[in-house]
């Protein structure tokens, strides 16, 4: 059953949760969550392994100084698949997952053996996590049943690596689209396999494309686990990524998951950011409130 | 039928864009006579860490541009001042117990003052930079540098040049500047914003805060993006905060405290020494061309 979404009222609702004042203990509490729900991530063609040991330097630990209690590590790493295994070697003994796009991302624009043999070879070099892209040609083209079978042949690759589904929403032009796109990817997914709480999870972008993660894309998406989880008692996960730069606006997201799908999903088993200036700032909000002093962007470290 | 008249809300000027204060609160402003004619926005320490935020972005690009394009944007400002001068003359006297030739003196010496640091943006570094002596086939140099944020606290009197020279200081060698206008006479400071807007300044380059000083003080004085301060007419105990709060992040202090008619003097008050106390030093090595 397609269910209709009212744009403006979407828009509206997201707006309000922009509106709430969080102050103090509560958003030291929210800051810490918002920082270990990061998945600090890098995808640029100038990536090098050290480049990534330093960026998981900082995944386990975000900051140099002390703060009582000490500041979590954040959830994951995400890298392209050749970087997998420095990650995971980086990140040996820590909590900190190792994620890997893969799928030919971001396009996703090649046959679906490479896209396949891509997540084969991350999953191997010990991925925890696959990002994957579905295909947004075929999803416009109206070719539904394409891109539901390729998201349920990529799940029955994975083995016990979670899989995150990105809908590039920033493509799909409208709020109704990214509605049925939610709903056929989880459903996908469904179809490889019983899907425990978490396992699955739904996100917006790439990063590579403008707009990325906006309140109302990630509203509707919300609503739609939401909707999942009422029919069926499974937990999905969802992970916007991409402009989400500053604390306030994490702390925003955490008002919207709270208010739409509960308690329960304020937690890196079920909710992420992909992101990673955004760890700066939060770094910057948790260190003012501790030393009372505002910090300069250069206190803290670029990767 | 009398028509009702239709007086300007000063707002703030922070990242190119005229907010009112975040704190909501605002500051009765009364004439010679004692009467209510404006209230101004009583800026709060969360404006003013918003306008070093905008300050901290836009300083990247201000500081790589040519000194000759800042000089043109620079003078830019100093033509808008002279096209709004009777604006500004009405402004310096709502709050000031002035004559208006007294006032346009002010304006007149303020809009030379912006010309005259217009003029150093692209001579400052022959001044007080240098060819330093060796003993070899090489050059040596020192060059300036700008410094990053510079906080400028205008003093009381005279409200626009004072604030004028202690934006135009900093601003001319590539800082980007958070001003915070003179406590006592707002109303230029509110509107010398709308001149920064209309003059190619980017975004961020200047941010102008109207208030209480004191209200803000310690936090520049603890705000570890704030490279250096232009202070003048402050208070022991203001001064103590600044020195104290300032030491940790190193920030380069300069308290100036001199006599209102010292204040229209350039030789003592736009020369290159007074652009030199917001730069750094670099000191470099160049191998000999011949």
């Amino acid at each position: 059953m397609r269910i209709p979404v009212d744009t403006v009222m979407v828009q509206q609702r997201a707006d309000s949760f922009a509106r709430r004042s969080i102050k103090t203990e509560s958003k030291q509490q929210g800051l810490r969550l918002a920082l270990s729900m990061i998945d600090l991530t890098t995808l640029e063609g100038k990536d090098s392994p050290e480049k990534v040991r330093s960026l998981c330097a900082k995944a386990i630990n975000p900051w140099e100084g002390t703060i009582d209690p000490p500041l979590p590590s954040v959830a994951a790493v995400c890298v392209y698949p050749s970087l997998v295994r420095v990650a995971k070697h980086s990140l040996q003994g820590s909590s900190v997952a190792v994620a890997s796009v893969a799928t030919g991302f971001p396009s996703g624009q090649y046959p679906i053996d490479v896209r396949l043999n891509d997540v084969e070879e991350a999953v191997r070099a010990g991925a925890d996590e696959i990002d994957m892209v579905i295909n947004r040609g075929a999803f416009l083209s109206g070719d539904f049943g394409e891109v539901s079978d390729e998201i349920s042949r990529v799940r029955g690759v994975c083995g016990t690596a979670h899989l995150k589904i990105i809908l590039e929403t920033g493509e799909l032009e409208t709020l109704e689209n990214i509605r049925i796109a939610s709903e056929l990817s989880i459903r996908a997914a469904a179809n490889a396999g019983p899907i425990k709480d978490g396992e699955v999870f739904i996100k917006t972008s790439t990063g590579k494309i403008s707009p990325a993660a906006t309140m109302p894309v990630t509203l509707v998406m919300l609503e739609v686990i939401r909707d999942y989880y009422e029919e069926t008692g499974i937990r999905i996960g969802m992970k916007p990524a991409g402009g989400i730069k500053t604390a306030k606006q994490a702390l925003h997201y955490l008002v919207m998951v709270k208010e739409t799908l509960g308690n329960d999903w304020l937690t890196k088993s079920l909710f992420r950011f992909g992101a990673s200036s955004l760890t700066n700032d939060v770094l910057r909000q948790l260190v003012r409130q501790h030393t009372g002093r505002y910090a300069a962007t250069y206190d803290f470290s670029e990767a | 039928m009398s028509r009702l008249t239709v007086p300007k809300t000063y707002k703030l000027y922070i990242g190119g864009k005229f907010p009112r204060t975040e704190s909501g609160r605002s500051l009765a402003i009364e004439n010679q006579k004692g009467e209510t004619v404006a209230h101004i926005c009583h800026g709060s320490r969360k404006d003013f860490r918003e306008a070093v935020e905008s300050a901290n972005k836009a300083f990247g690009a201000w500081s790589g541009v040519t000194g000759y394009l800042r000089g043109q944007i620079m003078y830019r400002m100093a033509e808008m001042l002279e096209g709004r001068r009777e604006e500004f003359v009405a402004a310096i006297m709502v709050t000031s117990n002035v004559t208006v030739s007294a006032a346009r003196k002010e304006v007149d010496a303020s809009v030379d003052r912006l010309v005259r640091f217009a003029g150093w943006t692209d001579k400052h570094q022959q001044i007080i930079g240098c060819a330093n002596a060796v003993a070899g086939d090489y050059y040596n140099f020192t060059v300036p540098q700008p410094q990053g944020v510079v906080v400028a606290l205008s003093p009381k009197t005279p409200p626009l040049l004072g604030l004028v020279t202690c934006i135009a200081a900093p601003l001319c060698s590539g800082n980007t500047v958070v001003a915070i206008g003179s406590d006592s006479h707002p109303i230029p400071t509110a509107i010398l914003g709308e001149v920064c807007q209309t003059s190619d300044v980017p975004a961020g380059v200047i941010n102008i805060l109207t208030g209480y000083q004191k209200d803000i003080i310690e936090h520049v004085a603890t705000h570890r993006q704030v490279a250096a301060v232009y202070a003048s007419d402050l208070s022991k105990k203001d001064r103590v905060i600044l020195e104290e709060g300032g030491s940790e992040s190193m920030k380069r202090l300069h308290f100036v405290s001199v006599d209102e008619e010292t204040w229209y003097d350039n030789s003592a008050m736009a020369s290159p020494w007074e652009v030199e106390p917001f730069v750094e030093h670099k000191t470099i090595w160049h191998p000999s061309a011949c």
